[in-house]
């Protein structure tokens, strides 16, 4: 049920097969839509995300542009207003801090300043969150930063079945949405529906990757893997933790959640960004304004630790959260 | 169109330039009784440029600007009662009363907003001249920009995508010699604005923003270059603010000989002694003209006193499209 491993004799491709089939699918209904970013067309994609698509659909489609994210996150800002859908891809997030100003201030509020005669449907996609060693500037998780604004839709597909549905969901939207793509999971195969069947998963829809009734794990992109491994750890110990993946976080499925901790009454928040002010930050004040009197625990968030990212790996691994801090942190809230 | 002078249409760029005036002066005044909150950048003494310049290409043609943007939405036809509604935050203004002084947008006129980042609404103009491509229209899109903005970022970025991808563009520099309070010396290691372009193997051109003649031929021309053969080009129009760079700014830095010596090349009184000694205007009909200007504005101030404000309730209608509050 967790959607997280290869089912035999059914279709398991990988997250970046299934990114690469939502956009030919999307390329192909829509004569609106084109894709652009560094490296996209001729390179097929820093990492092979656009494999064959400049083939298929040419250089008027599949356009590669210069090192200059805010330029043509801008370009394709100007391009919705007029009724294009670009798919903008930003090599990572991290670099799509300096096309910021484009992203907050120009696609999210075109709508209101025009007084609804200028809307932006645009789809800004990429890895986001740290990889592997990359170091203080190349692994940011930008979810929170984004979140805060609003007119911005924000998805963090954890499967390749989620990257393909939600991808093609983001593309048909008529608002500003944010894929935030992982590079860890790029090479992850899982279950997805065969091509002629169309995948469309709403945004705003939260999964349940597994059920228990003691604790829930509130999870996203790269910490449901390791939700999904702690609560596997923790059932051989009694206790059934129950996962629940986001997969969006603006909008957010408060239902599910809230439904989920009504259940268990106690709630662990395994996030991919860093504490002050993140994704856990509001879910926590959502949980408590809404049914306080169902928490037996306070809530407990597994997050980055405080610092800039360090390059050597067992500091990395210091600073991320991890299977075990999960674990850790659901003993600490069933026990007391 | 053609350059031969039509007697209407030399005119109407004269009404224009005077409607813009008078509005401003209006807006000026209301600002001052506080029925007009937050930023206001009046474009007065700048008028030849949009008028000129927008009179020079078709009606269809996209434009976008920066904040100072009251001049570029009536040039294009949006009413004088919809923009005075816009500064009182109505919901019968341009943009609903939601975007004030600094956001005009008209999408029927092809006019897509007034932006308020110094060089941030650069790359949008490359990305419609990059949807006119798209699409194939052969409409070109109007850029205009102050001469603070050629130091940002996103303008250096916007020229080289659309050098790059033979975007057409026009980037327009509405050089009033100061960004604020700096003036182009203390800003710019450049002689001529309009030698930016040149890093970017663009052509570009200067025309004399007060002579609103010269600046609607100097775009005609441009505009039907790029429109058979898309390419941006770059045209610094040499101008001046009368005012303060906004209400707040008594513009203490520059001297009332230096003011006063734009004044005497006025592009309304200059364009008047024009078509006067062509035979193309009487003293009566400029009175007429200048009448109708004023009275045109002080209209428009009772149509926004009268205007309802936007209701508390469609608060969250704008944020998404087709979805109440999330
Ligand atoms: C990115 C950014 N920095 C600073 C400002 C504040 N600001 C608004 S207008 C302005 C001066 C711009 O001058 P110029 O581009 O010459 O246009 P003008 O006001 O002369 O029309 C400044 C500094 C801003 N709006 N945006
Ligand atoms: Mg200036």
């Amino acid at each position: 049920m967790s959607g997280l491993s290869d089912h035999p004799e059914t279709r398991n491709i990988t997250y970046r097969q299934a990114l690469n089939e939502a956009l030919a699918e999307e390329l192909e209904r829509d004569p609106n839509v084109f894709l652009m970013g560094e490296e996209v067309a001729e390179y097929n994609g820093a990492y092979k995300v656009s494999q064959g698509l400049l083939e298929k659909f040419g250089a008027k489609r599949i356009v590669d542009a210069p090192i200059s994210e805010g330029g043509f996150a801008g370009l394709g800002i100007g391009a919705a207003m007029l009724g294009l859908r670009p798919v903008i891809e930003f090599m990572t997030f991290s670099f799509s801090l300096v096309a910021f100003d484009q992203v907050v201030n120009n696609a999210p509020n075109m709508m209101t300043m025009s007084g609804g005669q200028f809307t932006v449907p645009i789809t800004f996609r990429g890895p986001n969150g740290p990889a592997h060693q990359l170091g203080a500037t190349h692994s940011h998780s930008t979810e929170s930063l984004f979140a805060n604004f609003p007119g911005l839709k924000i998805c963090t597909p954890a499967t390749a079945r989620d990257a393909k549905g939600l991808l093609k969901t983001a593309i048909r939207d008529d608002n500003p949405v944010l894929v935030l793509e992982s590079e860890l999971l790029y090479n992850v195969k899982s279950y997805v529906e065969p091509e002629d069947q169309e995948l469309l998963i709403p945004l705003g829809s939260a999964e349940i990757r597994r059920d228990g009734g003691d604790v829930t794990i509130l999870c996203y992109a790269q910490t449901v893997r390791m939700a999904v491994d702690a609560a596997k750890t923790l059932n051989a110990e009694g206790i059934r933790a129950e996962v629940v993946d986001l997969r969006s976080i603006k909008p957010l499925d408060m239902e599910t959640i809230l439904t989920s901790v009504a259940k268990t009454h106690r709630v662990v928040i395994a996030e991919q960004d860093r504490p002050f002010c993140g994704i856990g930050s509001e879910l926590c004040y959502r949980i408590q304004k809404e049914i306080f009197d169902e928490l037996d625990a306070p809530i407990l968030r597994v997050a980055q630790e405080e610092v800039p990212m360090p390059y050597n790996e067992a500091l990395e691994k210091a600073v991320l959260p991890s299977e075990q801090k999960i674990v850790d942190a659901v003993k600490k809230v069933c026990n007391a | 169109m053609d350059k031969i002078q039509n007697k209407d249409a030399e005119v109407k760029m004269l009404s224009d330039m005077l409607l813009i005036r008078r509005f401003e002066e209006r807006a000026s005044q209301q600002y001052q009784m506080q029925k007009i909150g937050g930023f206001c950048h009046l474009y007065i003494g700048q008028e030849a440029v949009v008028v000129g310049s927008v009179a020079g290409v078709r009606h269809d043609d996209y434009i976008i600007t920066a904040y100072r943007d009251h001049g570029h939405a009536l040039a294009r036809g949006t009413t004088a009662n919809a923009c005075m509604a816009e500064l009182f935050g109505k919901a019968t203004g341009c943009s609903k009363g939601l975007g004030g002084s600094m956001h005009f947008f008209d999408r029927e006129n092809a006019m897509l907003g007034g932006h308020a980042i110094v060089g941030g609404h650069v790359p949008l103009a490359a990305g419609f001249g990059f949807a006119s491509r798209y699409k194939g229209e052969d409409r070109v899109t109007l850029c205009y920009f102050g001469d603070g903005a050629i130091n940002q970022g996103a303008f250096h970025e916007a020229l080289n995508l659309a050098a790059l991808y033979n975007l057409p563009v026009i980037f327009v520099c509405e050089n009033n010699y100061f960004a604020m309070g700096t003036s182009v010396t203390r800003s710019t290691g450049l002689k001529e604005i309009a030698d930016r372009a040149r890093g970017y193997d663009m052509g570009s051109c200067a025309v004399d923003g007060m002579d609103v003649r010269a600046v609607r031929d100097t775009f005609h021309d441009v505009a039907e270059k790029i429109r058979k053969e898309p390419q941006p080009w770059f045209v610094e129009a040499r101008t001046y603010r009368y005012r303060g760079h906004s209400m707040s700014d008594p513009a203490t830095y520059r001297t009332k000989e230096e003011l006063e010596k734009y004044k005497e090349s006025d592009p309304i009184v200059k364009f008047r002694a024009v078509l006067t000694q062509e035979g193309l205007l009487t003293q009566e009909r400029f009175d007429e003209l200048d009448e109708a200007a004023k009275q045109a504005a002080i209209e428009s101030v009772k149509f926004a006193e009268d205007s309802p404000e936007p209701p508390v309730e469609e608060l969250y209608n704008y944020t998404f499209v087709n979805e109440g509050a999330k």
